[in-house]
C-alpha cells in the first residue's frame, strides 16, 4: 500500500494535461522569521474542482492560501491564473482576478446587516447607497447559488453557519471564480457541515473552483476531487479521486509517521463521586448563561461536555474552578461545598484546571516553566525555587516537553509544549493531590502528534483514578474520550448519552439546538 | 425675572454650540475610523491662535478661518503619524498633543496678548425674520459658520449612514481586519479621517476665536471645550444628528453661570455650575472605560486599538 501511494505522491501535479488550471502556484517559497513556511510548493486548481490542501497546524497551508489570495507575497516562485502569470500585491488584486478567501475567523462587521457586509469594499457601487435595492441584489446573488440568506438581518444575530454563508455570498457577489475556504468546518456543527458541502457542490457545478483547507481527514475524503498534503512547508503527496483516498495514508503523509487516534474509555469501574453539581444557574448581565445544570463526575471517569462555542462552556468551567459565583445551585468537590468559596478553596480540595486560554489564563507567558509551576506549589512569602527545581526537571522529562530546562520561558514554548507544561502542573497536583481535573479544549490548535500525547495523558490520568471533566468544541474529541457525554446548548444540558453508544448525528443535532430524535 | 435675558441666553447656547458641534464632529470622524484623539483641546487652542494671527496680519477673517483649520489638520497629522503609522498608545499620544498644543498656542500667542481682532465674524440678519420674538434671535440671528456647522453635521450623518465611503469608514472603526481583507487600506482611511477630523476641530477653534472671544486669553480661550466635545461624542452615541442637540444642551449649561449671575440668582454657586460640563466629561470617560457600556453606547469596536495584520 505504501508503494502504491508513493507512486501517486510522485505523480505529475498537472495530471489533467491539456485543461488549463484556473489558478496555479509554481515553486512558491515563503519565509517568516525563523520559519520556512512554504518550501517550493506547487499547487493548482481546475475550474469546477475541489482541491484540498491538507496538513497539520503550521504545515504551511494557510500561508499558501494567503499568497494565493494576495494577503502575502511569495519570496520566490509565481502564481498563474488561466495560464497567465499574475502579481497579487494585495487582497484587492486577488479579488480583481476573481480569487476570494473565506477566512476561518470571519471577516464580517457584526453591527452591519448582511447586505452591508456583502457590498463592503465593492468598487462598482455608486456613492449613494440605496438600501432596498442593494438587499434585492444581494438576495438575487445568494439565491442563484441556492444559499438562503436574509439580507436585512444584522450579522451579529446570525449563527456561525449563517455567517459563513454570508462570507461565501460576499465572495460570489464580488465575482469570485476561485474560493479559498480556510478550515471552513472548524466552527460548524455536523448538520451545518452537510449544508456547506451542498453549497460547495452547487458552486463547483457552476464552474467555480474551490480550494478547501483542512486538517480533518474524514471530510477531506468526502469533499475533495484532489488532495495535496503539506508537511513542514513541503508538499508530501497528491491524491486524486473523490472518496477514494485512504484516510490512514493521508494521515501518514500529513504527520510523517503512523498515528493512532483511537477511542479510549474507562478501563475499569468508576469510583465514588468527586464532583457534584446541583441545579447550577448563572446569570451574567441579565442573561441566563447557565440554567439548572446538574451532574456528577466519578473518580476514574471522564465526562465530556459537547457544544458549539459560546453556549456556556467557559462559564461552567470557571464556575467549577471557583472563578465565578453561581446565581443559584451548588458545587461540591469530594463532598465539600465549594460554592462561593473561591478558587483557592476549590484547589485545596483537589481541583486542577486547564483553561482554554493556555498562555494567559493557564500559564504566565513571561515567566519560566519553573515559576509557572511554583504558582500552584508554594504560597509562602519568600519564593523557594530550589526545592521545586528537581520536580520541574522531572516533569519536563516525564511529559516529554521540548524546552531548554526549567528556566525556559513559557512564551517561547510551542502550543503543544505549553499545553504539556500546563497539564504537567495540573496533573501532578499542587499542595493537594489532584482529584478532579477540568480541561477546556485541551487540543485546540495543536498538531496531530501533540493531540495524541495530550489525549494519552488525559487517559492516563483517568486510569490513575482522577475524575475528569472534558469541555471541548471538538466533537470528535469528546466522542472518542468520554465515558458520558452532556450537550450544552444555550446554557442548558439538552442531551445526555453514554460515550460508547453516542451517535454523531444525535449529538450534533443537540449541539445545533434541535430536539434529538427519540430519547436516549 | 427678565424674559429677555433668557432668550439671549438661549441664543448664546446655540452660538457656543458651534464650536462644540465642529470639535465633536471632528472627534466623531476620527473615532469612527477607530482612532481616539484626546488632543482636541490642544488642537483647538493652537488653531484659535493661528487663526487670530492670520486674521490680524492679513485683515481677512476668512483667511483666518482657513489657516486655523489647516493648522488643526496639521496637528491631527502628528497624532495620525504617532497612532496609525507608529502604532503608539493613542491615549498617551493624545495627551501629549494636548500639552504640546497648549504650549505651542501660548508661545505663538505671546505677541497677541491683550490684542483684539479688528473685525469679527458677524451674525447674519434675515430682516423681519430676525425680529420674530423668541425664535428670531435664537434661529435667525446667528453667524454663517454656526449655520454651516449644523449643515455639516446633517451632511455628515448622511455620509456616515447612506454612502459607500461612510460604510467603509464605519467598518474601519468596528472591524479593520474585514476592511483589510477587502483590500482597502486601513492606515490610509484612518489617516484621512484623523486629518479631516483635525480640520473640523481647527475650524471650530478658529470660529471660537474670531466670532466668540475676539481676544486671546491663553488657555481661557477654549476653557476646556475640547474635553467637553470628547464627552459629547460619547453621549451622542457617535451619531452626528444627536450631537447637534447634545451640543446645544451643553452650550446652555456652559453659559448658564453667566446668565444666572446676570439674573442675580446666587443660591447655586456659579463655580459649581461651571463644573457641570466637566463632570459630564468625567462620566463619559468612565462610561467609555467599561467594555459593556462602551458597546451599548455604540462605540466603534476597535476604538483606540492600532491595527496590525496578524502575521503567522
Amino acid at each position: 500500500m505504501t508503494n502504491a501511494s508513493h507512486e501517486v505522491a510522485k505523480g505529475p501535479h498537472h495530471a489533467s494535461g491539456a485543461a488549463p488550471s484556473a489558478l496555479s502556484a509554481h515553486s512558491i517559497v515563503k519565509r517568516f522569521p525563523g520559519v520556512l513556511a512554504n518550501d517550493s510548493v506547487d499547487f493548482d486548481v481546475l475550474p469546477g474542482e475541489v482541491h484540498t490542501l491538507l496538513g497539520e497546524n503550521g504545515a504551511g497551508k494557510s500561508t499558501l492560501a494567503a499568497m494565493l489570495c494576495g494577503l502575502y507575497q511569495p519570496d520566490t516562485g509565481y502564481i498563474t491564473r488561466n495560464g497567465e502569470r499574475i502579481a497579487l500585491s494585495s487582497p484587492r488584486a486577488g479579488l480583481q482576478h476573481g480569487i476570494a478567501m473565506v477566512h476561518q475567523h470571519f471577516r464580517l462587521v457584526e453591527r452591519f446587516t448582511v447586505a452591508e457586509n456583502v457590498i463592503l469594499g465593492s468598487r462598482d457601487l455608486s456613492y449613494k447607497l440605496n438600501r432596498s435595492e442593494l438587499e434585492d441584489k444581494v438576495a438575487a446573488v445568494a439565491e442563484s447559488y441556492g444559499l438562503p440568506i436574509e439580507p436585512g438581518a444584522t450579522v451579529g444575530d446570525l449563527s456561525v453557519g449563517q455567517r459563513q454563508r454570508v462570507e461565501i455570498v460576499k465572495a460570489l457577489y464580488q465575482g469570485a471564480e476561485i474560493l479559498l475556504l480556510d478550515e471552513p468546518t472548524a466552527v460548524l456543527v455536523p448538520a451545518e457541515v452537510e449544508k456547506l458541502f451542498e453549497n460547495v457542490h452547487a458552486m463547483t457545478k457552476a464552474g467555480k473552483s474551490i480550494v478547501f483547507i483542512s486538517h480533518k481527514l474524514g471530510e477531506v475524503v468526502e469533499i475533495s476531487d484532489r488532495v495535496t498534503v503539506l508537511r513542514n512547508g513541503r508538499v508530501t503527496g497528491h491524491v486524486s479521486g473523490r472518496g477514494t483516498a485512504d484516510t490512514k495514508e493521508l494521515a501518514r503523509l500529513m504527520v510523517g509517521r503512523d498515528i493512532e487516534l483511537t477511542t479510549q474509555r474507562a478501563s475499569h469501574a468508576t469510583g465514588h463521586e468527586i464532583l457534584q453539581i446541583r441545579d447550577l444557574s448563572l446569570t451574567v448581565g441579565g442573561v441566563n448563561v447557565l440554567s439548572d445544570i446538574s451532574f456528577n463526575v466519578h473518580a476514574g471517569e471522564m465526562v465530556g461536555i459537547a457544544g458549539v462555542a459560546g453556549n456556556g462552556q467557559r462559564e461552567l468551567a470557571d464556575t467549577i474552578a471557583g472563578l465565578m459565583s453561581p446565581t443559584s445551585g451548588s458545587i461540591s468537590i469530594s463532598g465539600s461545598m465549594t460554592t462561593d468559596r473561591g478558587p483557592i478553596h476549590a484547589r485545596e480540595l483537589g481541583l486542577a484546571y486547564v483553561p482554554e486560554d493556555r498562555l494567559g489564563m493557564g500559564l504566565v507567558p513571561s515567566m519560566s516553566i519553573l515559576d509557572n509551576l511554583l504558582l500552584t506549589r508554594d504560597r509562602r512569602v519568600v519564593v523557594d525555587r530550589t526545592t521545586v527545581r528537581p520536580e520541574a526537571t522531572r516533569l519536563i522529562e516525564q511529559f516529554e516537553i521540548k524546552a531548554n530546562g526549567p528556566d525556559h520561558m513559557a512564551r517561547k514554548l510551542s502550543g503543544g509544549n505549553a499545553q504539556k507544561v500546563l497539564l504537567a502542573r495540573e496533573l501532578s497536583g499542587g499542595r493537594t493531590a489532584t482529584k478532579l481535573l477540568v480541561v477546556c479544549s485541551p487540543t485546540r490548535g495543536l498538531d496531530v502528534g501533540a493531540i495524541e500525547t495530550v489525549r494519552a495523558l488525559l487517559d492516563d490520568a483517568r486510569s490513575a483514578g482522577q475524575a475528569i471533566l472534558l469541555i471541548s468544541e471538538d466533537l470528535d474529541e469528546v466522542m472518542s474520550l468520554s465515558d458520558r457525554i452532556f450537550v450544552l446548548y444555550r446554557g442548558s444540558v439538552v442531551h445526555e448519552t453514554p460515550g460508547e453508544s453516542a451517535q454523531l448525528a444525535t449529538v450534533g443535532a443537540a449541539m445545533a439546538g434541535l430536539k434529538p430524535e427519540g430519547k436516549s | 425675572m427678565n424674559g429677555n435675558i433668557w432668550v439671549l441666553a438661549s441664543a448664546d447656547s446655540v452660538a457656543i454650540a458651534t464650536t462644540l458641534i465642529l470639535a465633536a464632529l471632528g472627534a466623531l470622524f476620527t473615532e469612527r475610523a477607530g482612532v481616539l484623539n484626546l488632543g482636541i483641546e490642544g488642537i483647538l487652542l493652537t488653531s484659535a491662535i493661528s487663526s487670530f494671527l492670520a486674521a490680524d496680519s492679513s485683515g481677512s477673517i476668512w483667511l483666518g478661518l482657513i489657516v486655523g483649520s489647516l493648522v488643526g489638520a496639521l496637528l491631527a497629522g502628528i497624532h495620525a503619524v504617532l497612532s496609525v503609522v507608529l502604532r503608539a498608545n493613542q491615549i498617551v499620544a493624545g495627551l501629549a498633543l494636548v500639552i504640546f498644543g497648549t504650549g505651542l498656542a501660548n508661545f505663538l500667542g505671546k505677541p497677541a496678548e491683550g490684542k483684539t481682532v479688528t473685525t469679527i465674524i458677524k451674525p447674519l440678519s434675515f430682516g423681519p425674520l430676525s425680529d420674530i420674538p423668541l425664535v428670531g434671535p435664537i434661529v435667525f440671528r446667528q453667524d454663517p459658520i454656526t449655520y454651516a456647522s449644523v449643515v455639516i453635521a446633517i451632511v455628515s450623518s448622511l455620509y456616515l449612514f447612506r454612502s459607500r465611503p461612510g460604510l467603509e469608514l464605519r467598518a474601519t472603526g468596528d472591524d479593520p481586519a474585514t476592511v483589510d481583507a477587502q483590500g482597502l487600506s486601513v492606515a490610509s482611511i484612518r489617516i484621512r479621517y484623523t486629518l479631516f477630523g483635525g480640520l473640523l476641530v481647527g475650524l471650530g477653534g478658529s470660529w471660537l476665536m474670531l466670532a466668540q472671544s475676539a481676544a486671546w486669553h491663553q488657555a481661557a480661550t477654549t476653557n476646556g471645550v475640547g474635553w467637553i466635545a470628547l464627552a459629547l461624542v460619547v453621549f451622542a452615541g457617535w451619531r452626528p444628528m444627536r450631537l447637534i442637540f447634545g451640543a446645544i444642551l451643553f452650550g446652555f449649561t456652559l453659559q448658564l453661570p453667566f446668565t444666572l449671575q446676570a439674573e442675580q440668582i446666587t443660591f447655586i454657586p456659579s463655580a459649581l455650575m461651571q463644573m457641570l460640563p466637566y463632570l459630564a466629561t468625567l462620566i463619559a470617560l468612565i462610561a467609555l472605560s467599561r467594555p459593556s457600556t462602551r458597546n451599548k453606547l455604540g462605540a466603534p469596536k476597535s476604538l483606540g486599538i492600532p491595527f496590525v495584520r496578524d502575521e503567522r
